[in-house]
């Protein structure tokens, strides 16, 4: 900053108080106070005319102030001010010190200028983050108040909607009243209904008598039947007269009809019990039938119900001799008996229903696989017997076949057939041996011819291969130049490192023309390596060992594409070297990140 | 099926003698009767004025001809067809004229139900039975002839009066325990009478003959009760058919509910058989109407329809009754069990529509017919389990357990079936139009 004043201050020092300038450089805080308003008053009381030699800071007459007084400036910078000691008046200044000095100040300089920016972009990061709360702030006092507002809102609705619970309440509560009342209403119009109607229907009664008598009194003269003559009743018979006997017989008539209809039903009844007492024996006999070989076979399953089941079965013998009496029996007792009876064996055949059902399930847990095994077992030995069977069946069949074949002739020309058969066999066998032996030395003749056909031939090739290397080598001895031969070489071994060594290359601030170069014969190494063949031990590699050279030269390649994209990696860099045009700024580049 | 020709006929006043050889049919003041099978004109009466309501007497000798407007009643006598007899209720007016069963007796009821008139034709005599009771069936006879049962009101009480039917004695007179008695019914075999309150209490009372109450039935309260009653022909059922649209089936031994028959919406029973009617229309060229036109002009109009069996559920067609007013269009207003006891046929008010049939003997519904239109009348025959139904359409249905079909009738165009009956031999059906009708052969040999 207090860089920074001072040329500030010297374009009009006329309108500048001393005042201000003291507290100017209050503000400098420097040590030499005294010093610096005495040189400023110096500058000051310079004449105007000279402004070109006057805004210099340092002149012929002030040097020794200036010195010291920079000197004391840069002790309170906390710099050597030591090595400006004025050793000599005028020409006392150590200008390799001064220059360092300069330099430090600069460099001084630009860091102060760099933790000035850094400390802008801060500030301006700050205050950005500062706006960035403010907004949140803002917008989250904004959310307050909107969520104050919807609560408060809430709050309202709330309270509206407990003021219609209330009067809603209210309402049930005079429904329910209004209901009683028009319920006690209804209870009295009905009665006030009940007693008009009945008091009306008695009105209308009483006019019908009226209505009658009146009738009766006035004899209707219209009120008649004519008729031609009158008709016989539809029985035959005439009628009778109204007596007590009558009326008897028509109790009578009644009661026997009523009779008739009890009887009937009662019929009914008894036939359908009976029937129904019928399907209960059958059931029991069923029962019974079912229950009784059960329990000779049961015995050896079930041991604690034995003796309950011995005295059920007496029980059940007794029962079923008196059922069948019941039958005709028909009163209570024998009903009874009879429902008691099936009643019992219900139970216990409900009972061995269960157990079988349990032991039912039991078994078929356990005895599944045994049975299934077993069945397996079986079924394998069937299958075997079954198949020695089939086995059997076809030995005898080609038996049969053989002795059907055999059968034409008989058994001595048979013999005799069979001895011309084995010398015919033993003639053809041996003229077969001497055919092979034949063969066999054919072969071996011809082996050999191509062995010794194979050995020349091998020696015909060295001497090819031998002719043609020279020829090759002369032909490339002739072609190429000796430098030419050398430099692929550099080129691959740079390009090969090329990778490792490029930032250190870069680090020791190579020239740029240089690594242009390197790069430029990088690139155009695919175009030297066939340059690159005549070598004597490439050649002789690659003519030995033909499989290993193709490997090597697809590996170059691939090298060679490698180098390319590393070029093209290490041109890129360059050019954005060219455009900063610093190494400095570059080192910064590169430094800044670490 | 044939069909005969159509015949004239006013206030459907049709009825074919209880022997089945006549057939009585009342033609404006007219009454024509005719031999069944030839339907030729046997006799023609002309009676005073319009006849309102008109009776064969029991032994199919007399026909009973009321004329209420006048308060006359005209009998005429089959076997003297110049005897005749008049009976004249004067001034105090008629409102229902009925024989006795013994077909000596006419049984008038005045107007205002003051009294009912008991005229003999034997001896011209005349009795009165007081305070009977208006009501849905306050009066009616015991299937045997002998006995009537007869729904009285007095001092703001139900009683009934049991009359012996010979000389009209009065056998038993007793009070029931109805708010508002409507109806009595005798069953089948004349033991027990089932009396019904009206709508607005569940209540279904039996009482023996002798007047012994066997047992008292209710369902449910506070909601309008019974609407109809139904004995099975062997009367060993009733079924109480309800504004809940449901049918009780009350057991003949103890009295109570063997089971509850409902008339649901949707019927989702797989084991019930949907019958629905479909109608097509015939579908005609342009060159059969150019050439017949005239004869198939009225035709065009004639839908045919047939009977599609519908895979469940099925949605049923209902009508909203209007519940602000009186006797709501709702509930099962008419019962028929089929004279085998087999099978029920039941009609919910507001399932116009439709007619179910249940089984009896599996308690369960057996089958839905659906109509095109609502059902006016259906009537079971009285010789098998085949019920005949009609719905104001120029077509008359049929239902047996074998199957449904329905059939065109095939006369004049206006002929629309609002009622039918069948003869007593099952042979014949009876339809009624609007003011004609027209007899219908039934081919005994096909139908099974």
């Amino acid at each position: 900053m207090g860089d920074w004043w001072t040329p500030a201050i010297m374009p009009d020092p006329s309108s500048l108080d001393s005042k201000e300038l003291s507290s100017i450089s209050g503000i400098t805080m420097s040590p030499s106070r005294q010093n610096s308003i005495r040189s400023l008053h110096s500058t000051i009381t310079l004449p105007k005319h000279s402004y070109t030699v006057l805004s210099a800071f340092c002149t012929e007459e002030n040097i020794s102030q200036c010195v010291s007084y920079i000197s004391q400036e840069l002790c309170s910078l906390g710099l050597s001010g030591v090595c400006l000691e004025p050793s000599g008046v005028g020409e006392g200044l150590n200008p390799v010190a001064v220059i360092n000095l300069l330099y430090e100040l600069l460099q001084l300089h630009r860091r102060a200028q760099r933790t000035l920016s850094d400390l802008e972009t801060q500030q301006l990061k700050s205050s950005s983050d500062l706006e960035h709360m403010h907004h949140c702030n803002s917008r989250l006092k904004d959310q307050l108040e909107h969520s104050r507002r919807e609560n408060s809102g809430l709050h309202e609705g709330e309270r509206q909607l407990q003021l219609k619970i209330k009067t809603l309440q209210n309402c049930l509560k005079s429904e329910k009243e209004e209901v009683q009342k028009l319920q006690s209403i209804i209870a009295s119009r009905a009665t006030q209904y009940s007693h008009d109607a009945k008091r009306k229907e008695r009105e209308c009664a009483k006019l019908k008598e009226r209505l009658n008598q009146l009738l009766v009194d006035k004899r209707d003269k219209k009120l008649a039947i004519e008729m031609s003559n009158c008709v016989g009743r539809s029985d035959g018979k005439r009628g009778l007269w109204k007596t007590g006997k009558v009326e008897a017989r028509h109790e009578g008539d009644m009661y026997k009809a009523l009779l008739n209809d009890y009887e009937a039903r009662q019929r009914a009844l008894v036939q359908e019990n009976s029937e129904l007492k019928k399907v209960l024996q059958h059931m029991k006999k069923d029962m019974i039938s079912i229950l009784s070989p059960k329990k000779a076979s049961g015995t050896n399953i079930q041991l604690p119900e034995d003796s309950l089941e011995q005295a059920g079965s007496d029980v059940e013998e007794d029962t079923c001799d008196s059922s069948r009496e019941a039958l005709e029996q028909s009163c209570e007792l024998a009903r009874e008996q009879l429902t008691n009876s099936i009643r019992l064996q219900w139970r216990r055949l409900k009972s061995h229903m269960e157990k079988l059902d349990s032991q039912a399930s039991l078994a078929a847990s356990q005895e599944e696989d045994v049975v299934s095994r077993r069945e397996h077992e079986e079924e394998i030995q069937r299958m075997r017997l079954e198949l020695q069977q089939c086995k059997d069946f076809i030995r005898t069949q080609q038996q049969l076949l053989q002795q059907q074949l055999s059968a034409p002739c008989d058994e001595e020309t048979a013999a005799l057939l069979e001895d011309c058969y084995n010398l015919e066999e033993s003639e053809r066998l041996k003229e077969e041996w001497r055919l092979f032996n034949e063969q066999r030395k054919n072969f071996e003749r011809e082996r050999k011819n191509f062995t010794e056909a194979a050995i020349r031939l091998g020696h015909e090739r060295r001497a090819f291969e031998e002719d043609r290397a020279l020829w090759l080598k002369n032909q490339f001895l002739n072609m190429t130049p000796f430098a030419d031969r050398k430099r692929p070489a550099v080129s691959e071994s740079h390009t090969a490192l090329s990778v490792s060594t490029e930032p250190e290359a870069k680090l020791l601030s190579t020239p740029a023309p240089l690594t242009k170069s390197q790069s430029c014969s990088g690139f155009f190494t695919p175009k030297a390596a066939p340059a690159r063949m005549p070598s004597t031990a490439d050649l002789y590699r690659t003519l030995c060992l033909i499989p290993e050279s193709s490997s090597s030269r697809t590996h170059g390649k691939r090298g060679n594409s490698g180098n390319q994209s590393n070029n093209t990696l290490t041109k890129s860099r360059l050019q954005t070297g060219l455009t900063d045009c610093s190494i400095y700024s570059l080192v910064g580049n590169e430094n800044s990140p670490i | 099926m044939n069909f005969s020709e159509v015949f004239k006929q006013s206030n459907q006043l049709c009825k074919v003698s209880p022997n089945g050889k006549y057939l009585a049919t009342c033609v404006q003041y007219r009454l024509v009767v005719r031999d069944v099978n030839t339907l030729q004109i046997l006799h023609l009466y002309s009676c005073l004025d319009q006849v309102g309501y008109m009776e064969w007497s029991s032994d199919s000798l007399f026909i009973l001809c009321a004329m209420y407007k006048r308060g006359l009643v005209q009998v005429w006598s089959l076997e003297q067809p110049d005897w005749h007899c008049k009976i004249d209720e004067g001034s105090i007016g008629l409102v229902s004229s009925r024989w006795s069963p013994d077909g000596r007796h006419i049984l008038n009821t005045t107007e205002f139900h003051l009294r009912i008139t008991v005229w003999s034709l034997c001896n011209k005599s005349v009795s009165y039975i007081k305070y009977p009771k208006a009501c849905q069936k306050g009066m009616d006879f015991s299937s045997d002839g002998r006995y009537m049962a007869l729904a009285e009101r007095r001092d703001c009480k139900d009683f009934i009066s049991v009359f012996v039917c010979d000389d009209w004695h009065l056998l038993r007179h007793f009070e029931t325990e109805t708010q508002d008695l409507a109806g009595v019914e005798w069953s089948p075999n004349c033991c027990v009478l089932a009396v019904w309150d009206s709508c607005l209490e569940y209540k279904v009372l039996l009482y023996s003959l002798d007047g012994r109450l066997l047992s008292t039935y209710s369902a449910y309260e506070w909601s309008l009760g019974v609407k109809s009653i139904a004995w099975s022909p062997s009367s060993q059922f009733l079924a109480v058919g309800s504004y809940d649209e449901k049918v009780r089936i009350l057991n003949h031994i103890t009295w109570k509910n063997l089971i509850e028959f409902e008339h649901p919406s949707v019927i989702t029973s797989t084991k019930a058989v949907v019958y629905k009617e479909v109608e097509r229309r015939p579908v005609v060229g342009t060159e059969d109407l150019s050439v017949h036109h005239m004869t198939m002009g009225s035709s065009l109009f004639n839908t045919q329809s047939k009977y599609e069996i519908v895979p469940p559920p099925v949605q049923v067609p209902i009508v909203k009754p209007d519940p602000d007013r009186a006797n709501p269009k709702i509930g099962i207003s008419s019962m028929a069990f089929s004279p085998d006891n087999r099978y029920l046929a039941t009609r919910n008010d507001n399932m116009p529509q439709s007619v179910w049939i249940w089984d009896m003997q599996r308690l369960s519904l057996l089958a839905v017919l659906e109509q095109t239109a609502p059902v006016r009348c259906f009537m079971w025959d009285p010789c098998r389990p085949r019920l005949a139904l009609c719905s104001a359409n120029a077509k008359v249905y049929l239902w047996s357990p074998a199957g449904c079909v329905s059939v065109k009738v095939p006369v004049e165009e206006s002929f629309q079936v609002v009622s039918l009956f069948w003869h007593c031999s099952g042979g014949i059906l009876i339809l009624l139009g609007k003011d004609q009708l027209c007899l219908c052969y039934m081919d005994t040999e096909q139908d099974k």
